[in-house]
């Protein structure tokens, strides 16, 4: 049983965003960069399948430079192979993305492929989908609950309010909700052992795909703004709860007209 | 043929209301981009509804239960068909599971959760929230179609007065890899946050689990969702689908009430682009009072209570 593992390389999502200087970036100066947190459920999920029944865990990202370092990440948790398909991603579409790593992952053994719901930040959802499209195999999206059986998986998706249960053949694609299990931290053992596995980097090119299956075709960045920043409004004593209660009340009604 | 075709889910016999939202802007589109507004849905029964939106046609695959494959492979049939220069998805579940699955399919561009879209130099030009809200991302989309799932409450559902749509019937496949085996229903009653007109979260402030009781009593009264922080995620008062932030969910209700939660950035990034805020804190310092329109300095444990009667009073008259 073999997995891939597709990760992104995103700001913390503490971070405050700023505009570059392009007006269609983020400015990078000083963000520290993770490995996205829903991309680390969709790891645990892969590790512990290969606990429990062994083959190999292959994690894969398509970024700069500095996206190698969320690979040692993955690797120091339990990953046993990785692949670094390096471009600028802040300029691909997500079906430029999805392009890159199918041609990966095609060149790696799998029978399971895992993402994270969606990249932490630019909150897209797509790229998961739109490699098993591109595959031809059957995708499970908000994964909360996971079991992998000879040939087939049967999985429980998230939707409004309540929870499907789905079964598809192998290989799959699916796509990691948060509660899908408990994310390890990576230990000295690990991180030691991470070192001695080399990143295998590859180029665009080098997977048969030129720029422009790749970079700013379908969908076009115009501008990125931020929000107008709030002045806060009117801020009320409750030490009257029931002066209090009123007053929000009339709030509801008169402003926000909801009962 | 041009045009504009939105994919409409229903529920009880009516189009969700994600997907009115979705039909209402997608009338404006047709309007500025030339051609028909169309719709497609697994019930020929919301003709004459979808007909009330605007849509002229009505595309009908009768498959009962979803499926991603099922449903990708009847749409593309209409895609060929129609030839729509924008497809439109509500921002559900299903909605976020089709549209890039159906963009990769067409080679065409897909941009998820926008707020705001228009025809603008004869493209699909969207804007969309991302960093969950801390900043805003506007980018032209193009593809045949040009696809965009729309966000729940951003966009008014408004009503075009036309007649019945016209239903035009379409075969799809039957086989697929995926299955659904089971649907594990709801608890009763309960709303979710995603498409909730109004919801009442609770944080830290709660101090135990069990206190929950008096943010979903003030839900229930209400009639809203119960949201939560990520801290009372994370800590196991209460499930994950409660959650609003980053990690969470990003909500845009009209009415967002907030108590003992402080408002770390992650969770006022998931919240802030609610309609109304009302914040209830006993610190008077703390971040979510800055995106609050209304601010309560206080006890959320008396406060609450007290606002739970108001309103049960209000609903009684």
């Amino acid at each position: 049983m073999n997995s891939v593992v597709c990760i992104s390389h995103v700001p913390d999502t503490e971070s405050r965003i700023k505009v570059a200087g392009d007006g269609r970036h983020v400015d990078e100066t000083g963000i520290k960069f993770i490995v996205s947190p829903y991309d680390e459920f969709a790891l645990e999920e892969a590790i512990r399948q290969k606990e429990k029944s062994g083959g190999d865990v292959t994690v894969v990202t398509f970024g700069p430079e500095r996206a190698s370092q969320a690979l040692r990440e993955c690797l120091a948790r339990g990953a046993t192979k990785a692949l670094h398909i390096k471009g600028e991603s802040a300029d691909a579409d997500s079906l430029g993305i999805a392009k890159a790593l199918a041609a990966a992952i095609k060149t790696v053994p799998h029978d399971v492929i895992y993402f994270g719901k969606q990249g932490v930040g630019t909150d897209n959802g797509l790229v998961g989908p739109m490699v098993a499209e591109l595959l031809g195999y059957p995708q499970i999206n908000v994964v909360t609950h996971l079991e992998v059986g000879d040939g087939k998986l049967t999985a429980h998706r998230e939707i409004e309010g309540a929870e499907e249960v789905i079964e598809a053949q192998l290989p799959a694609v699916i796509t990691a909700q948060k509660g899908l299990n408990e994310p390890r931290y990576a230990g000295l053992k690990g991180i030691m052992a991470a070192k001695k596995i080399p990143i295998d980097a590859k180029s665009v090119s080098d997977l048969g795909l030129s720029d422009s299956d790749i970079f700013n075709q379908r969908v076009v960045f115009v501008s990125l703004q931020l929000p107008p920043e709030k002045s806060g409004g009117r801020k009320i004593d409750g030490s009257d709860p029931a002066a209090a209660a009123q007053e929000i009340l009339k709030y509801i009604r008169e402003e926000a007209k909801a009962l | 043929m041009a045009g504009v075709l939105v994919f409409c889910e229903v529920k009880d016999g009516k189009i969700k209301k994600v997907s009115r939202e979705a039909l209402s802007i997608g009338r404006k589109l047709a309007e500025a981009a030339g051609g028909d507004l169309v719709a497609f849905a697994n019930d020929k029964s919301v003709a004459d509804e979808a007909g009330r939106y605007g849509a002229k046609k009505l595309y009908v695959a009768s498959i009962a239960d979803y499926s991603t494959e099922i449903y990708t492979a009847a749409l593309k049939q209409v895609c060929d068909d129609v030839k729509p220069s924008v497809l439109l998805f509500g921002g559900t579940s299903n909605g976020r599971d089709l549209a890039p699955r159906i963009g990769a399919r067409l080679d065409a561009g897909v941009a998820s959760d926008v707020d705001q879209l228009s025809w603008t130099d004869g493209k699909l030009r969207a804007r969309r929230p991302v960093y969950s809200g801390k900043a805003f991302a506007t980018v032209d989309v193009t593809g045949t179609p040009a696809i965009a799932t729309t966000r729940p409450n951003a966009f008014p559902a408004e009503e075009a007065g036309g007649g019945a749509a016209e239903v035009v019937d379409v075969t799809a496949p039957a086989d697929a890899k995926a299955k659904l085996v089971e649907t594990k229903a709801p608890e009763a009653g309960e709303l979710t946050i995603a498409e909730a007109d109004i919801i009442v979260s609770g944080g830290r402030g709660l101090k135990e689990a069990q206190n929950f009781s008096y943010i979903k009593d003030l839900a229930h009264a209400i009639g809203g969702a119960v949201g939560a922080s990520r801290a009372t995620v994370d800590a196991g008062w209460i499930d994950h689908q409660h959650q609003v932030g980053q990690t969470g969910r990003v909500v845009s209700p009209n009415l967002y009430i907030a108590a003992g939660i402080s408002g770390a950035i992650q969770h006022l990034a998931g919240m802030s682009s609610s309609k109304h805020i009302v914040a209830i804190n006993k610190d008077p310092e703390a971040p979510i009072f800055r995106v609050a329109d209304l601010g309560i300095v206080g006890d959320l444990f008396t406060v609450l209570p007290a606002l739970t009667e108001e309103v049960k009073k209000a609903k009684a008259h």
